[in-house]
């Protein structure tokens, strides 16, 4: 088989997997600093995809140009989800968090069924088809564009983290707990303003991703099993890490299917998960913990 | 403290508990052999990867009650359920319709779920007809209680291959290498194995350079169609569905590969929602599949029932097998004149409808269970239509081949 195809395949890979990243990335922020495991979120990201549906078919407004004030309405979404129904459960079990989860997860999909039906939905833009030429190299327009759009929101997000006062005391929030409440932050404010952060980054992506696939109520859920197989391999609570688990389990799952077989597409993205498990459990750029 | 008359259980008691016991479990036989219209569970893939294609099947069953009462059939009442594309749900949701009263079941346009339909049929002894399912196993475990008013896998490639030589001769032109592209289930591995034993005695134009499965429920097919167009093949043999359809085409012009020829041997690649998506771009691929008779009386009434319920729609396979599938049942109940599932099973097997719309000398099945004179037809989309290719004596138009290049369209 021809070089060029190799590296079509490769970079269309890495290009889908930068989305995934970033849908990721909300999952990793919300776990390295809440601590809680988010079951809901490829739900929540079908939420967005909805979102950006219905604008673009209703106003003809475009995922891309809408991406911040969708990110804004999730945001909003995370932020209360978090102060009214997630803080009691903090210091619960966490089996009861799981549950808690699941049943958000479950009431979204239900909602999303009753509201929009079962029917696959997809945003037409008028650069749906279009690609970019480069030599032999072929490169789809839409993932270009909405991985472009990923890198650029996801250097933000570390920016914000870094050199802000409020991403430094969430930051302080996620290494010491303890320490945080003695030093007078309102622990329970940055936790909703955490969750809504990574519900924003889930926001983003979904208005990248609706712009690749199609958007079902039924996606939810294995939205959700990518994001956590991309974390785990990337490093729970690492936001490089998701990108980089993104990137990863996009090109093999690309590799895979053009080297193998396309059928066997996500039994090779298990099998790197299953390997880092085995190899690295903390992930790879993920902290040992001890 | 309990009274002991209240936990004590004397021969009495015992008696009536056994006696209302046996009731409960023969209620549903009672249930079934009560005299009414027969109940008949309709079991499609209404939500999941399948959705649009089952409820376009359901649109059959909303237009079937009035055709039917035309025709001087008894009247049906209609249990609906949903198998959410999961074989597992159209198991168990065979089983609730049984127990809730059905006296007969049709469905489920999937070979998988259909499979599993008919075990729950045969152990339940309710008669099942299948409406859309090709895997030639559903017909030959010797079932007694299942019928097929659908081609098996073989028979829709028999006809695809004659039907396919027939347009090439037409057009005076023919791929010499083809790429075949097809979902890993049920469905497409038949249809795979089919091809391999039949495509031989056909002598076929082409050969098939590379055999390509896929999850039908993939989100994104661009390694497929990049590992399809290195193979350097001129035209696309494909055994897909509808949502893997519309990816397929997306790919094709975002990878800027335009085949000679589309040749579907399934659904997907004719449906109205394909048309809907993709404008222009649906605009070339042919489709060798089991189809309507346009000339028969019962296709043009189905047709106009359709149109005036849903305007804008074509009518298709969908629509006409779900249709006869009802059709059956409302003969065998009128021949029967009972809801016994025997009676009814023998009113099945005694089949012989003239007086339908799918390609053929009409509805008969074999000592199998399987209408094995079905017919079917090589339709190529053109503008928002189709227009039919072969066989010579039902088409309407030559056929367009090579199809226009996806960039060269206005």
């Amino acid at each position: 088989m021809p070089l060029e195809v190799y590296l079509n395949v490769a970079v269309g890979g890495a290009l889908t997997g930068l989305v995934y990243g970033l849908m990721a990335l909300g999952l990793s922020v919300i776990f390295g600093v809440v601590r809680v495991v988010n079951f809901a979120h490829g739900e929540m990201m079908t939420i967005a995809m909805y979102i950006a549906v219905v604008l673009f078919t209703a106003l003809q407004l475009d995922p891309l140009v809408m991406m911040l004030p969708i990110a804004a309405v999730l945001f909003a979404f995370g932020y209360v989800l978090q102060a009214e129904l997630i803080n009691p459960f903090i210091n619960r079990p966490e089996h009861s968090q799981f549950i808690l989860m699941v049943a958000i997860a479950l009431i979204i999909v239900n909602m999303l069924l009753i509201g929009f039906g079962p029917d696959a939905h997809s945003v037409q833009t008028s650069y749906a088809f279009d690609s970019f030429q480069i030599g032999t190299l072929i490169v789809d327009a839409t993932k270009l564009y909405a991985a472009v759009a990923a890198i650029v929101v996801a250097t933000l997000l570390f920016l914000f983290f870094r050199f802000t006062r409020l991403g430094q005391a969430i930051r302080a929030c996620a290494d010491n707990y303890a320490g945080a409440l003695v030093v007078g932050l309102n622990v329970k404010h940055l936790y909703a303003l955490t969750f809504g952060i990574g519900a924003a980054c889930v926001g983003a992506a979904g208005c990248m991703l609706v712009l690749i696939n199609d958007v079902t109520p039924a996606a939810g859920p294995s939205y959700t099993l990518l994001a956590f197989v991309i974390v785990i391999t990337g490093g729970l609570g690492s936001l490089p890490g998701a990108l980089l688990g993104g990137v990863l389990i996009g090109l093999t799952e690309a590799l895979a299917g053009l080297l193998f077989t396309p059928s066997a597409k996500s039994m090779f993205a298990f099998a790197i998960l299953v390997l880092v498990l085995v190899l690295r459990p903390q992930g790879i750029l993920g902290r040992r913990t001890a | 403290m309990r009274s002991h008359a209240t936990t004590s259980i004397n021969r009495r008691k015992l008696l009536a508990s056994t006696a209302a016991a046996g009731a409960v479990i023969a209620m549903p036989a009672i249930v079934r052999a009560q005299g009414g219209p027969l109940k008949v569970g309709s079991l499609l893939p209404r939500s999941g990867v399948q959705a649009l294609i089952g409820q376009d099947c359901q649109r059959a069953v909303e237009l079937a009650p009035a055709l039917l009462k035309d025709l001087g059939l008894p009247e049906l009442t209609i249990m609906n359920a949903d198998t959410e594309t999961n074989v597992d749900t159209a198991r168990s949701r065979a089983e609730r319709l049984i127990n809730d009263g059905a006296q007969m079941l049709v469905g489920a346009f999937d070979s998988g779920q259909s499979s599993a339909i008919a075990q729950v049929a045969e152990q339940k002894g309710i008669p099942y007809v299948v409406n859309i399912a090709a895997a030639p196993e559903i017909t030959e475990q010797g079932y007694k209680f299942v019928f097929r008013n659908f081609p098996t896998a073989p028979m829709i490639l028999t006809d695809a291959f004659t039907n396919q030589k027939e347009v090439f001769e037409t057009a005076g032109k023919a791929p010499k290498s083809v790429v075949l592209l097809r979902v890993n289930d049920t469905f497409g591995t038949a249809m795979q194995k089919g091809i391999g034993a039949v495509m031989p005695k056909f002598n076929m134009p082409y050969t098939i350079l590379e055999d390509i499965a896929y999850d039908p429920a993939a989100r994104d097919l661009s390694v497929e169609v990049a590992k399809a167009k290195a193979t350097g093949a001129e035209a696309l043999l494909v055994v897909s569905r509808l949502n893997d359809a519309i990816l397929l085409t997306r790919e094709m012009v975002k990878q800027r590969w335009s085949p000679m020829a589309v040749l579907s041997m399934g659904p997907g690649w004719n449906e109205n929602d394909y048309f809907k998506t993709l404008g222009k771009l649906a605009n070339g691929p042919m489709s060798f599949i089991p189809w309507y008779d346009p000339t028969k009386p019962l296709s043009k009434k189905l047709a106009a029932a359709l149109a005036k319920a849903y305007p804008g729609l074509n009518l298709n396979e969908k629509h006409v097998f779900t249709f006869e599938a009802l059709l059956v049942a409302a003969d065998a109940f009128k021949r029967a004149g009972s809801t016994d599932p025997k009676a009814m099973v023998e009113a099945i097997r005694t089949t012989n409808i003239t007086n339908n719309v799918s390609i053929g000398p009409g509805i008969q099945f074999n000592a199998k269970g399987q209408n094995d004179k079905l017919k079917n037809a090589g339709i190529q989309n053109r503008d928002g239509k189709f227009v039919t290719l072969a066989p010579k004596q039902a088409s309407d138009a030559k056929p367009e081949l090579p199809m226009t290049p996806y960039d060269k369209r206005a």
